[in-house]
C-alpha cells in the first residue's frame, strides 16, 4: 500500500529527532560507554519499589480518579508549598499526568489555537517544538547563549512576543545545558508575561537537582504569577523513577480542568501503581533524592574540571546532570565530534544541535553514569581531542 | 554531619588517595591528613573486603548467640563483654536491649567448633546465666552490600 497522503500532514511534518538518529548509530555497537542518556544511573530507592510492590500485592489495579489519586494530590500540594511556595487545591487544581510529557501535550493542547504563537528557550528539551505543532501552534524560539550561562535573557524574550503569542515554555534547570536562571532575570520575565498576557508553562523537573547553593525558585511563586502559570513537575529525575511515567500539572481550575478533559479521554489516569509509589517517595524519599543529589554535585564538578583541564571550555551549570562544552574551537560540527567520539573511542554524548540550532558547536554530556565509568569516558575524550 | 570521606571509604576502600580526592573534589594530601588522622584517633578501626564465603568456597559456620549475664557493679556489662569480645572466634560482639544482653557473632570451621567455642568458653564465664545459639542457614546481605545484582535492565545508550 502507498502510504503517502496517509499519514497526516502535522505529523508528516514533523522532522526525525536528532536523538534518534544518533541512537541508531550508537546502538548494536559493543562497549560504548554513555553519556548520551537523559536519565539517572541509579534504580528507584527501594523503598519507593516496594510501595509498588505492595500495592499490587494488595490488588490495587483498578482506575483512579481522572486527576489521580485524592491521597497523593495531597501529598503533592504539601510537597510543592514546601519547595516551590505555592498553594494549590488538591481537589480542582492538581492534576497527576503520565510523566511531565503528557502535561506539556495537554497544557499546549488546552491552551492554543491554530496559528496561536508560543515561545520557547533554546537548546531545550526535544519535544517542545514537535509538542507545540501537534497542538497546531507556531513555535517561536529563543535562543539562550553561552555567555548568559545559557538563561533566558527578558529582552530577547521581549523582541519575540508579538500579539499572536499566547505562551511561554520555561525549564530551569534546562535540559540539556543544565542552565539556571539568575533571580532577577526571571522576575523581568515575569513582569513581562503579565504586561503581555501570557500564560507560563514551566517545566520544573529538574528543579531539586540544583548544585550551586541557591534556593530553586519558580516563576509560579513570583506576585501575580500563579493565576497565569501552569507548573509541571514530576518524578522521574529526582527520585530515578523514569520508568514509572509519573508527573503532575498545578495550575488555577479552569486550567486544570481544560487539561483535564483531554486527559480524560487520551488517558483516563496515570497508572495507581505509579501513582502509590509516587505517594512513597514524596513521604520518605528525601533521604535518597539529596543522597543521589550529593552524587550527581560530586560528578558534575569532576566532569567539569575534567573537560577544562583538556582544554575543553565547559561552564559549571547550576542544575540538572548535564553538562553542555562548547567544541567549537576543534572546527568540528556537532554531529561530526559526536560521531567521530563515537567511532575512535566508543564514547556517546548527544551532538548539541539535536536540541535546537542555539546547541550547534556543543556536545550534551550526561554525567549520571557511575565515576568510574565516567573517569574512563573522560581519558577517552581526552585521548580524542589529542588526535584531532 | 559525617564527612562524605569516610562515606565514601566505606564502600570503596580500595580507591586511592587520588581516586578518593577525584571523587571527592579534594587534594589528595587532604585526603590522606584525614584518613591518617582517624587511623590514629581509631575513627578508623581498620579495612576489610565483604566477601561471599559460598562464592569463595569455604564451609564454614557462623553463629548468633544470644548471652544473658549479670551485670558488674562499677563496670556494668562492660568488662565481660570485652572479655568475650577478645575471643579470635568472636567475629562481632554487641550490647543490645530486649530479651538479652549481648548479641555475639561467632565463625568457626564446623558446627563443632563452635558449639565447643560455646559450652568451653563462653558459659563458663563467671557472670554467663544462660546462652541462645542460632547457625546462619543463608545470607542475604552484608555490611551493606546486598548479595544479588540489581541491574539497571534496557537502560537505552541514548534517551532524550
Amino acid at each position: 500500500m502507498d502510504y503517502t497522503g496517509k499519514i497526516s500532514r502535522q505529523v508528516a511534518g514533523i522532522p526525525r529527532s536528532g536523538i534518534r538518529d544518533f541512537f541508531e548509530l550508537v546502538q548494536g555497537r559493543d562497549d560504548v560507554i554513555s553519556l548520551g542518556v537523559g536519565e539517572p544511573d541509579f534504580a528507584t530507592p527501594w523503598h519507593i519499589r516496594e510501595a509498588a510492590i505492595y500495592s499490587l500485592e494488595k490488588g490495587h489495579t483498578s482506575y483512579t480518579s481522572n486527576l489521580g489519586l485524592m491521597s497523593l494530590r495531597k501529598e503533592i500540594n504539601r510537597y510543592v508549598n514546601d519547595f516551590f511556595h505555592v498553594d494549590y487545591d488538591p481537589a480542582s487544581e492538581i492534576l497527576i499526568t503520565v510523566g511531565v510529557s503528557e502535561a506539556i501535550d495537554l497544557a499546549l493542547r488546552a491552551l492554543i489555537d491554530p496559528g496561536d504563537e508560543v515561545i520557547y528557550h533554546t537548546p531545550c528539551y526535544v519535544s517542545y517544538l514537535p509538542s507545540i505543532r501537534l497542538a497546531y501552534g507556531v513555535g517561536v524560539d529563543v535562543p539562550t547563549a553561552k555567555r548568559d550561562d545559557f538563561a533566558l535573557k527578558a529582552e530577547m524574550l521581549e523582541a519575540a512576543i508579538t500579539p499572536k503569542t499566547r505562551v511561554l515554555m520555561l525549564n530551569f534547570p534546562t535540559n540539556p545545558t543544565g542552565a539556571v536562571m539568575p533571580d532577577d532575570e526571571l522576575k523581568k520575565i515575569a513582569a513581562l508575561c503579565i504586561k503581555h498576557d501570557l500564560i507560563v508553562i514551566t517545566d520544573e523537573i529538574y528543579s531539586e537537582l540544583r548544585y550551586d547553593e541557591e534556593e530553586h525558585l519558580s516563576i509560579a511563586s513570583l506576585p501575580g504569577m500563579r493565576e497565569r502559570t501552569i507548573l509541571l513537575h514530576g518524578f522521574s529525575k529526582a527520585y530515578s523513577m523514569t520508568g514509572f511515567r509519573l508527573g503532575y500539572a498545578c495550575a488555577p481550575a479552569p486550567l486544570i480542568e481544560a487539561m483535564m478533559k483531554i486527559h480524560q479521554y487520551a488517558m483516563l489516569c496515570a497508572p495507581i501503581t505509579s501513582q502509590a509509589a509516587a505517594l512513597e517517595a514524596l513521604q520518605n524519599g528525601d533521604a535518597a533524592m539529596n543522597e543521589m543529589r550529593e552524587s550527581y554535585h560530586h560528578r558534575r564538578d569532576f566532569t567539569v574540571k575534567r573537560l577544562n583541564e583538556m582544554g575543553i571550555d565547559c561552564h559549571a551549570p547550576g542544575g540538572a546532570f548535564y553538562v553542555f562544552p562548547d567544541i567549537r574551537p576543534t572546527g568540528l560540527s556537532s554531529k561530526d565530534f559526536a560521531t567521530k567520539l563515537l567511532e575512535a573511542e566508543n564514547v556517546a554524548a548527544v551532538p548539541g544541535d539535536a536540541f535546537g540550532s542555539a546547541g550547534e558547536g556543543f556536545l550534551r554530556c550526561c554525567y549520571a553514569t557511575s565515576f568510574d565509568e565516567l573517569k574512563i569516558a573522560m581519558s577517552r575524550m581526552e585521548r580524542f581531542l589529542g588526535s584531532l | 554531619m559525617k564527612d562524605p570521606l569516610l562515606t565514601l571509604l566505606q564502600s570503596k576502600a580500595r580507591y586511592s588517595d587520588a581516586e578518593l580526592a577525584e571523587t571527592l573534589n579534594l587534594s589528595a594530601d587532604e585526603v590522606a591528613t584525614r584518613i591518617d588522622a582517624w587511623e590514629k584517633d581509631g575513627t578508623i578501626l581498620g579495612y576489610q573486603a565483604v566477601v561471599d564465603d559460598d562464592k569463595a568456597g569455604e564451609a564454614g559456620v557462623t553463629a548468633f548467640i544470644e548471652v544473658t549475664v549479670t551485670p558488674e557493679r562499677g563496670g556494668g556489662f562492660d568488662r565481660l563483654a570485652m572479655r568475650i569480645a577478645r575471643f579470635d572466634q568472636v567475629v562481632s560482639c554487641y550490647l543490645a536491649s530486649g530479651g538479652y544482653d549481648l548479641l555475639v557473632v561467632v565463625s568457626g570451621k564446623d558446627l563443632r567448633e563452635v558449639a565447643s567455642f560455646v559450652s568451653q568458653k563462653l558459659s563458663t564465664l563467671e557472670g554467663v546465666i544462660s546462652t541462645a545459639t542460632h547457625f546462619r542457614l543463608k545470607a542475604y546481605k552484608e555490611n551493606g552490600f546486598i548479595f544479588e545484582t540489581e541491574e539497571l535492565e534496557g537502560r537505552l545508550p541514548v534517551s532524550p
